[in-house]
């Protein structure tokens, strides 16, 4: 009986390690905040209440304009330059033909479906990956933006496969081993987390536009979609404008102006 | 003692691995702790007492409290400042991860790994 | 009982012994992956699943397989699994072990695999097959042990174990079903959004793991002398049958709905698997071999005579195996990533290194099935031994 009881009692300990944190955490909760300081639950004034977009007019896009775009986003966030097919892209360029598959098929007609337009994290309404994430790492935030929190993600991803866009990135390598230069006003991260495009969350807070929209020179329409006066609903109003796989039903906030 | 002599040899062992940091370090020097260098700007998030002790419970609340809930001030219950929540840009503002961070953790054989993603800005503060 | 798995003959601490030299190896491919993150593995952007969820995936159903001798000795009373039974369980526990194994070592950052149980999320299918599996990995150690503990001291297991038992059977099929859920659920894969995924997952689960239960009982009767029953393994082999042909039947019902619908999504990554796309064929033989295989394992099966030959019935397991384990673990996570959502295509083939720590996974699982089943053999030779 008595190696049993070992065991047993080994076992016991173990489970009692792995749910001890997730008690301690439930309990201390406030408490803990209360000694020190306080962190206003304030939500910057630049978020609130709203519903972040991007509209890209494909009419004024140009490769230059593309280029600048991705340079600047790919600079401002330490985004590796990796040459094979285990490659970090947050926004690039890419056909009509594979932005829109099922859209496409006249290719002997015309030369649109080789077109290149840009390609990004949709932040959609109903986003796919966060569904399935099973730590929250990716989560969605109340003014849109789906987040990713690279303190919690494990790497599983489970978001890179259910995203129906392609849009996430994992971090094979170390990603500071394909960095040139860094940027110390962004975290790298770090090898086994995804990572995707954040919409810029950290140049909203400061009442920036995303580097992508700043650099555009215009092609690129970026605002709050709750705000019927914001300049991008004005010219969604006007404008004919595709979004990617809408059959699917996660509802993009990435809109093509055709 | 039934294996005494086996007992008495084998306890004599411990103890010599158990006391070993004693004894190897007879003669010398006391201990001194880490120099840090420190910031010209006298006014941290919160107090010298608070930080020394509670400065990783503070980081990853700033963390969840930032990333995952969007909050993005700090307020100094004493002195009534605020202070943006982010390692890179209010912390190592003012702290040099070499001189400061660095020398400490290093003295106690800690290695944290925010600087696995965290970039700590090179040069004179 | 564990006593038993300590005293044994030179042949089986040398086989134990190479167990361990494999799972030494390939822990030493780990330490380089820990050290150098995934990109040593064969697995990129588009292709993010690979190798170690691809055997993670089988595993499962070979693990669930032993709900197809519960389910008749226990609720129908059928008594002749009752000496092939344990067998059956501590496969389940091998196979389960090895689950879990391969998806820590698919993990970017394992050590923070337990922020699944920190921050538990109920809308996240990974939560629930984390659970299932730990849960299934527990109940099939509790009731393995506790029947094999009750046979040894001559008595009737005990009446507790009876709800663990009749709650196993609808977990084992929710094992493979949440396991399904993984694939299926996923808007932007069309080769896995499908509702047949599940029903095919169990029915190649099904064939799988009762072929491989026949082989395992061959070689144990080979080693040890001690024979499972030739009915037992009769009705094995009758299980295994229907499920292949089920199968196979499932998997051409996939095969039409591409076709005749004609719908590109739906086609490229069958083609792909099945003809190769632009130049890139690397599973089309594979994928052959698979059903081929398949097939005539089950033709061989349908005969008695053929069933009741050793050497036939062995010859027939392993071609379902080895056609099962082509379609789950090689074609079904390949062709759900290799045309990826901007319908691009970016071919997979896993590195040495991933093969060699998957090879030291799969040296874990034996090991565990190797000292499990000396335990639960010794029991029974032991029992049988004893004089009336």
């Amino acid at each position: 009986m008595k190696r049993r009881q070992f065991l047993t009692t080994l076992g016991l300990a173990g489970a009692g390690l792995t749910l001890a944190p997730v008690l301690l955490r439930a309990t201390q909760g406030e408490e803990a905040k209360a000694e020190h300081g306080q962190a206003e639950h304030s939500k910057t004034e630049h978020s609130k209440g709203k519903r972040w977009g991007m509209a890209i007019d494909t009419k004024k896009l140009t490769p230059e304009i593309m280029e600048k775009c991705i340079a600047a986003c790919n600079r401002a966030h330490n985004i590796p330059h990796i040459p094979n097919k285990k490659e970090i892209k947050w926004v690039w360029m890419e056909t009509f033909h594979h932005l829109f598959p099922g859209q496409m098929y006249d290719k002997h007609y015309s030369s649109f479906s080789e077109d290149k337009s840009l390609a990004l994290c949709n932040h959609c309404e109903h986003p796919p990956c966060v569904r399935v994430c099973p730590t929250q790492a990716t989560f969605k935030r109340d003014d849109g933006i789906v987040m990713m929190d690279f303190h919690r993600c494990i790497g599983c991803r489970y978001c890179m496969a259910a995203c129906p866009f392609g849009s996430r990135s994992f971090n094979f390598y170390d990603p500071r081993k394909f960095l040139k230069t860094e940027n110390p006003e962004f975290p790298t991260r770090t090898k086994g987390v995804v990572e995707k495009c954040l919409f810029c969350y950290e140049r909203l807070d400061e009442g920036k536009l995303p580097y992508c929209v700043e650099v555009a020179e215009g092609a690129i329409y970026f605002g709050d979609l709750n705000d019927p006066n914001s300049e991008i609903r004005k010219v969604l109003a006007k404008r004919f404008a595709l979004t990617r796989k809408p059959e699917l039903g996660t509802v993009p906030c990435v809109y093509y102006l055709i | 003692m039934y294996d005494g002599g086996r007992i008495l040899v084998g306890l004599a062992i411990f103890v010599a691995f158990f006391t070993f940091p004693f004894w190897y370090n007879l003669g010398n020097a006391a201990y001194q702790g880490p120099k840090l260098e420190l910031p010209k700007e006298k006014n941290c998030v919160n107090t010298k007492q608070f930080m020394l002790e509670k400065h990783m419970q503070l980081l990853n609340e700033w963390r969840d409290e930032y990333v995952r809930k969007h909050v993005i001030s700090y307020k100094n219950q004493l002195t009534g400042q605020k202070f943006k929540i982010s390692l890179t840009k209010t912390c190592l503002k003012c702290h040099q991860k070499e001189k400061f961070c660095d020398k400490c953790h290093s003295s106690f054989a800690v290695q944290p790994y925010c600087w696995d993603c965290h970039v700590a800005p090179k040069g004179a503060k | 009982m564990l006593e038993k798995a300590i005293k044994g003959s030179k042949l089986y601490w040398g086989w134990v012994g190479l167990l361990l030299l494999g799972v030494l190896i390939g822990f030493c491919a780990y330490t380089v992956q820990m050290k150098e993150g995934l990109s040593i593995t064969g697995m990129n952007r588009d292709v993010s699943w690979g190798f170690y969820i691809a055997q993670f995936t089988f595993l499962v159903g070979v693990a669930a397989s032993a709900v197809m001798m519960v389910i008749p000795k226990y609720l129908h009373h059928y008594q002749v699994f009752a000496r092939t039974l344990i067998l059956g369980e501590f496969l389940a526990v091998a196979a389960v072990s090895m689950c879990l194994l391969f998806i820590i070592v698919d993990l970017g950052q394992p050590q923070r695999m337990l922020n699944i149980i920190f921050h538990p999320t109920p809308h996240s299918i990974l939560f629930w097959d984390m659970i299932v599996l730990n849960g299934y990995l527990f109940l099939n150690i509790l009731i393995g042990w506790v029947t094999l503990q009750a046979e040894h001291q001559g008595v009737n297991p005990p009446n507790w174990i009876k709800p663990f038992i009749y709650l196993s059977i609808p977990w084992a099929v929710s094992i493979h079903t949440v396991t399904a859920f993984l694939y299926c659920g996923l808007p932007g894969r069309h080769f896995w959004l499908t509702a047949i995924l599940a029903p095919r997952f169990l029915a190649s689960a099904f064939a799988a793991g009762p072929a491989f239960l026949i082989l395992l009982c061959f070689l144990v009767k080979i080693f040890t002398k001690w024979d499972p029953g030739k009915e037992a393994i009769q009705s094995l082999a009758k299980i295994v049958a229907y499920n292949t042909i089920i199968n196979l039947f499932f998997m051409s019902l996939e095969v039409f709905v591409a076709l005749y619908s004609n719908i590109p999504g739906h086609i490229l990554p069958l083609k792909y698997l099945f003809v190769g796309i632009e130049g890139h064929h690397a599973y089309v033989a594979w994928m052959w071999v698979s059903v081929l295989a398949g097939l005539a394992g089950f033709f061989l099966l349908l005969s008695p005579e053929n069933r009741k030959s050793d050497n036939v019935l062995a010859l027939a397991c392993l071609l379902v195996f080895v056609g099962c384990w082509i379609d789950k673990a090689l074609g079904m996570i390949v062709g759900g990533f290799t045309i990826n959502p901007l319908e691009e295509i970016t071919e997979y083939l896993p590195t040495k290194l991933e093969l060699i720590i998957s090879f030291g996974v799969y040296c874990a699982g034996f090991l565990i099935l190797t000292i499990l089943y000396k335990v639960a053999v010794g029991v029974k030779q032991e029992i049988e031994q004893k004089p009336v």
